[in-house]
């Protein structure tokens, strides 16, 4: 068992959890992930490690609460515990001196890219970051990347908080100023990751992105996370996560990951149906694994 | 005045053998329950009381890991159970798995001498019911282990080679560690082979009995990337370690379409079927695709268990699609004849070569072409020729592709010294599981590729006692 000693919503409907799994704590390095199942016929589900505490034996992941499982996670809470923590698993990120490294994050996309961002700080980089959100609400990790950053941008697709605009057009302004980009890293929405590609590649600045499939073992087993590069078939959970965004196949991966649309939607609205039931009975009002509607 | 009259004795070899009950196929189709019921112990005694007791049993040498057969079915004939089921346990720690999976036919039922003018001895269901019997009437006993040793050893991989060598190792007195990537011990037998073939019940029996023994099991531990093989040695302080991570890479075709939604590894859709219980979505959390028209590339057991596992599912239709002729199927007779039963439409001499999509990108048909036999190839089996203007369309909605599986990397590329051969499988003595790297024995199929169960089990029992002399002398 692995022990959730936190659980925290950081933005609307996005959670950050520290769990207690000594041996990934140890292991760990910028850019891996980990799966997690909290329930005996619950599913494995891949997350990026945010941070780890070596000392603690703990490792951060944040998540948005999308499908069922996510849902089910963000009400764990101090006292309850995942069943399976599995990891480090995924290459690590390579770093070296890149020179100056634009750094995107949009969404939730920002906590796989703080790990990446801070490494590549730490690897000697001069690091230029954008981080994005559709809106002010759904923004995280806005403070953790501005204190690793030597210059940030903050986008807001609706204009409710700092620049309004796509993360692109914060790119695109760091290149019509004349920024030698060593390297661009964008994590985030398949779309956001295409549209980054597509900026950067008429430049021929190197851009990496970090893919986020569906996966059952996540140890190679299986190749439900296959996906094109640059013609051939690559394995993300073993091969990646990180691929050079100019070679990635996005528009399968997005086909992809639509794959069991019909059945997530089953999932979710028996969760739903649940918690009437039990609104309804009243049971929300005691017990310690009982949900507390995680502040929405 | 006894000793000289011959006590009459049944005439053996007119006693047919005994079939085992089991499901129909029209009602097993829909159900994920064991289709044999396995055999009654008045089957059981008849079957046993077949057995000529050879002086020179060919049986025992057909068997990877010798089981004493002669001995244990005179004990069955007897009506001694326990004592049978003990005596199997000798020498093999999961006989309730071997009793179902084992290819019998290749091996200790091969030689037998009631097989050269009728049918052998039903060793293998007589396996499976002594440990059925033994299990299901809570006769297990754990038997007393050797004095501690003072000696690590960390296996890596749950599977059959893996539980054996712990199962050997635990007896002598050493101190075992099993290493588990997935979140259940079992590998394959837990992963893969499918709940109508091998319980999952029989399964973690099995591996419960291997703990009680006194190994320890680590689950959720990716050895390569929570921990490498150097880190066991050296940080962990184990004195050797067993690599036995199996053939966990399914291998693909690479060609078009092969990426569509709705196309899997076997691996995938069986480790959703039977490890995270899609059969029982949306009570389980993990679906598959639900599918109509299926199509399963390939012509070996895996590919047996993928197509009657679909048809549990719900498909209508399952097709098989093998480049071969029946004959050079590899998968065991008892499990093609099973298929067929169920209804699964074999489209031998039959080879994929595109996938087509629709406008979400999910599959809606496999175009193949018809394949005949030339000249015999590598592997002495006829090579497939592509006759010219042949190709022709299934519907589908799932494709499940079985074509092997190759040695997974994350062990080799991340343990320096271990050599590999050009497949990525490790190089380990055949008899010895002696790898490059001292202190390193590996066996299954990451050292021989994808086989069976019980030849893992046969290279465990090897590397085992090779183990033991290096614990003990510290020779390499």
């Amino acid at each position: 068992m692995f022990p959730i000693l936190e659980t925290k919503e950081i933005a609307k409907n996005v959670y950050l959890q520290r769990i207690q799994a000594p041996r990934v704590a140890k292991k760990r390095k910028a850019g891996q992930f980990l799966v997690l199942r909290h329930s005996e016929n619950g599913e494995r589900i891949p997350l990026t490690i945010v941070s780890s505490d070596a000392g603690e034996g703990s490792v951060t992941i944040i998540f948005q609460a999308v499908g069922k499982s996510t849902t089910e996670f963000a009400r764990m809470k101090p006292g309850d515990a995942y069943l399976d923590v599995v990891g480090p698993l995924g290459l690590a990120t390579h770093i070296e001196k890149f020179g100056t490294v634009v750094g995107i994050g949009g969404g939730i996309g920002a906590a796989p890219l703080l790990p990446i961002a801070t490494a590549i700080k730490e690897g000697g980089n001069r690091l230029l970051s954008i981080v994005g959100a559709r809106t002010k609400d759904l923004l995280i990790l806005e403070d953790e990347m501005r204190a690793i950053s030597d210059e940030i941008v903050i986008t807001t697709d609706d204009g409710s908080y700092a620049k309004k605009g796509f993360v692109t057009t914060a790119l695109q302004e760091f290149i019509d100023r004349g920024e030698k980009i060593g390297l661009c890293i964008a994590i985030g929405p398949v779309p956001m990751m295409r549209a980054v590609a597509e900026v950067t590649r008429p430049h021929g600045i190197k851009t990496m992105v970090s893919l986020n499939p569906i996966m059952v073992d996540a140890t190679g087993m299986c190749g439900a996370c296959r996906v094109t590069v640059g013609g051939t078939t690559k394995f993300v959970c073993v091969d990646g996560p990180e691929f050079d965004g100019h070679q990635v196949d996005f528009k399968e991966l997005v086909m992809r990951n639509r794959a069991y649309l019909r059945e997530e939607k089953v999932a979710m609205e028996r969760i739903e149906q649940k918690e009437r039931i039990e609104h309804k009975d009243g049971k929300c009002m005691g017990g310690a694994a009982v949900p507390e509607g995680g502040g929405n | 005045m006894a000793d000289a009259t011959p006590k009459p004795r049944p005439k053996r070899v007119s006693i047919p053998r005994q079939p085992m009950p089991e499901q129909p196929p029209q009602v097993r189709v829909g159900n994920f329950r064991e289709v044999p019921f396995g055999l009654t112990p008045d089957l059981a005694i008849l079957e046993a009381s077949r057995c000529t007791q050879c002086k020179n049993p060919q049986c025992v040498k057909g068997c990877p890991v010798s089981v004493q057969i002669p001995e244990f079915i005179d004990l069955v004939a007897k009506g001694k159970f326990i004592e049978a089921a003990r005596k199997i346990k000798e020498t093999n720690a999961l006989p309730a798995v071997c009793g179902r999976v084992c290819p019998q036919e290749e091996q200790c039922e091969s030689p037998c001498v009631l097989g050269k003018k009728g049918e052998p001895v039903a060793i293998g269901r007589l396996e499976r019911f002594v440990a059925d019997f033994e299990r299901v009437t809570g006769n297990v006993e754990i038997p007393e282990v050797g004095a501690p040793t003072g000696k690590r050893v960390a296996v890596v991989g749950a599977g059959p080679a893996g539980l054996t060598v712990a199962g050997d190792l635990v007896q002598i007195g050493h101190d075992v560690t099993i290493f588990e990537a997935l979140h259940k011990p079992g590998g394959v037998l837990m992963y893969g082979i499918p709940e109508f073939r091998l319980p999952k019940a029989v399964v973690q029996a099995e591996v419960d009995y291997i703990r009680k023994l006194g190994a320890k099991l680590e689950c959720n531990s990716v050895i390569g990337k929570s921990i490498t093989i150097d880190e066991l040695l050296d940080e962990e302080g184990f004195d050797a370690v067993f690599i036995g991570t199996g053939a966990g890479l399914p291998y693909f075709m690479n060609i078009p379409g092969e990426n569509l939604i709705g196309v899997y590894s076997a691996n995938e859709y069986l480790t959703r079927a039977n490890l995270m219980k899609a059969y029982l979505f949306p009570e389980s959390d993990t679906p598959l695709n639900k599918a109509t028209n299926v199509a399963v590339v390939g012509g070996g057991n895996v590919a047996m268990d993928a197509a009657r596992t679909a048809k549990r599912m719900g498909a209508k239709n399952v097709y098989l699609v093998y480049r071969r002729s029946k004959k050079e199927m590899p998968a065991r007779v008892e499990e093609v004849h099973h298929a067929e039963e169920e209804g699964i439409e074999f489209h031998l001499l039959t080879n994929p070569i595109t996938y087509h999509g629709d406008d979400e990108s999910r599959v809606i048909a496999v175009e193949c072409q018809k394949m005949e036999l030339g000249e015999p190839d590598a592997s002495g089996r006829r090579r497939p020729v592509v006759i010219k203007g042949s190709e022709f369309k299934l519907t589908v909605d799932t494709v499940i592709v079985s074509i092997g599986n190759g040695a997974n990397p994350l062990v080799p590329s991340t343990t320096p010294g271990l050599d590999t051969n050009k497949w990525g499988n490790i190089l380990a003595d055949q008899e010895t599981g002696k790898t490059s790297k001292k202190g390193v024995f590996a066996g299954g199929d990451i050292v021989i590729g994808a086989a069976t169960v019980i030849l893992a089990m046969g290279a465990g029992r090897k590397a085992a006692a090779a183990m033991h002399e290096y614990l003990k002398t510290g020779a390499w």
